[in-house]
């Protein structure tokens, strides 16, 4: 399993989604195709734009399908960051 | 081309000063005041700006100015963004708590930096910092994406205290919103290209529902989304197009088509080259934006159905 605290990189609001690409293709992939667990910290993260999180973990959910959603935890979200990411895993599924 | 700056100019009542607006011989621009009074929403301060950037300063005529509302353009930094000497002296005020003055965000670094200013400039409660940062955040990264303007996004904003609200102004000389859709779809014109362009799902990168791994198409929507739920104006126009929504009625309701949101629109204004979006945000309606993302998550859970419904097909038996 590996842990990624994402404060670090993105700051208390998570907007830029060059970096969410960069997460996404340099940690995130990497970890799934080695079949290891992911966890996404973020602690100390206030807010989150779509844009980001939909840059985070789009592709994932295309590439891999829902079932990828079973190797990634989003853990310590404040209710604002839980929504948008929840906007974003329901459209990807949802959508063909 | 010539701007002419009137008494007042609100989003309410914008489509005068975009009338008047005359975009020919682009090399040059003469800017007039009006006399008495200047009254105007952030959005025609980075519109002026967005096209004063793209001409020559000694192309560039301003008219003197006499209405007492004058050290407001100079705080605002509209004069040195044109380049132009006002003859004003003013003593620079600290802007905390009352506005952002006009700003150039060219790639994606300076939009963090500006994002993290934003908030303690206008000094802002976590309620109301939330969907203004959103809103800045994703019209500025659309406008650095899309747009293709060699000078970026210009973005000034102000606080009114009397009522109670934030107004934003966002500006671009870029391809605007036509061109940008025209990527892959087909919008007959400017004002079906607007239409496009605040659909959920559809993005001018790809022509595949429900977009990229880099783009949703969703940006645009989640803005005039926040803007219905508070009951407040939202304004694009790019082309010869613009599309105003209007204050919803009691009901809250988002949709995913713009045309039914309670709207005005027209597509015979004078062209402008690129994009210039308004919001207000009134302070005294934000609704929380867990209750917005509640509403959005349903919208566009809707939207795909409906979607997904218009794609069907039945076998067709002979």
């Amino acid at each position: 399993m590996i842990n990624i605290k994402l404060i670090k990189q993105v700051g208390p609001f998570a907007e830029n989604k060059d970096i969410a690409r960069d997460i996404r293709i340099k940690k995130l992939i990497p970890a799934l195709e080695g079949g290891k667990k992911i966890v996404l910290d973020f602690e100390n993260v206030e807010g989150a734009t779509q844009s980001f999180i939909h840059a985070l973990i789009s592709d994932l959910i295309r590439k891999y399908g829902n079932e990828v959603l079973d190797e990634i935890q989003f853990k310590s979200c404040n209710e604002t960051v839980q929504g948008i990411i929840s906007i974003v895993v329901n459209y990807m599924q949802e959508s063909d | 081309m010539k701007i002419h700056i009137p008494h007042s100019a609100w989003l309410n009542s914008i489509d005068t000063f975009l009338q008047e607006f005359d975009p020919s011989k682009p090399d040059k621009l003469k800017i007039t005041f009006n006399k008495k009074w200047m009254s105007i929403h952030p959005m025609v301060l980075s519109m002026i700006a967005a096209i004063g950037l793209k001409i020559d300063s000694s192309k560039i005529e301003c008219e003197k100015l006499e209405a007492t509302s004058k050290h407001y353009l100079e705080r605002m930094k509209l004069f040195d963004f044109l380049g132009v000497d006002s003859g004003i002296k003013i003593k620079e005020h600290e802007a905390a708590g009352r506005f952002v003055p006009l700003t150039q965000i060219k790639d994606s670094k300076s939009l963090t930096k500006f994002i993290t200013d934003v908030t303690p400039l206008l000094h802002l409660e976590p309620i109301h910092a939330e969907p203004i940062r959103y809103i800045m955040s994703e019209l500025i990264r659309n406008v650095l994406e899309h747009s293709l303007s060699e000078h970026g996004a210009i973005v000034c904003a102000q606080y009114y205290e009397k009522s109670n609200t934030v107004r934003i102004g966002i500006a671009d000389t870029g391809i605007g919103v036509w061109k940008s859709i025209r990527e892959s779809h087909n919008p007959t014109n400017d004002l079906e290209a607007i239409r496009m362009a605040l659909i959920p799902g559809l993005t001018g990168t790809t022509k595949r529902a429900g977009g990229t791994e880099r783009n949703a198409g969703a940006g645009l929507f989640f803005i005039k989304s926040i803007a219905s739920i508070n009951r407040d104006f939202f304004v694009m126009y790019s082309g010869t197009a613009m599309y105003k929504l209007l204050k919803r009625g009691k009901k809250i309701k988002l949709h995913a088509e713009p045309f039914d949101d309670r709207h005005s629109k027209r597509n015979d204004l004078p062209k402008l080259d690129g994009t210039v979006v308004g919001i207000d945000l009134s302070l005294d309606t934000t609704q929380e934006f867990t209750l917005l993302l509640k509403l959005l998550n349903e919208t566009l859970r809707e939207a795909i159905k409906e979607r997904k419904k218009a794609r069907y097909r039945k076998p067709q038996f002979i």
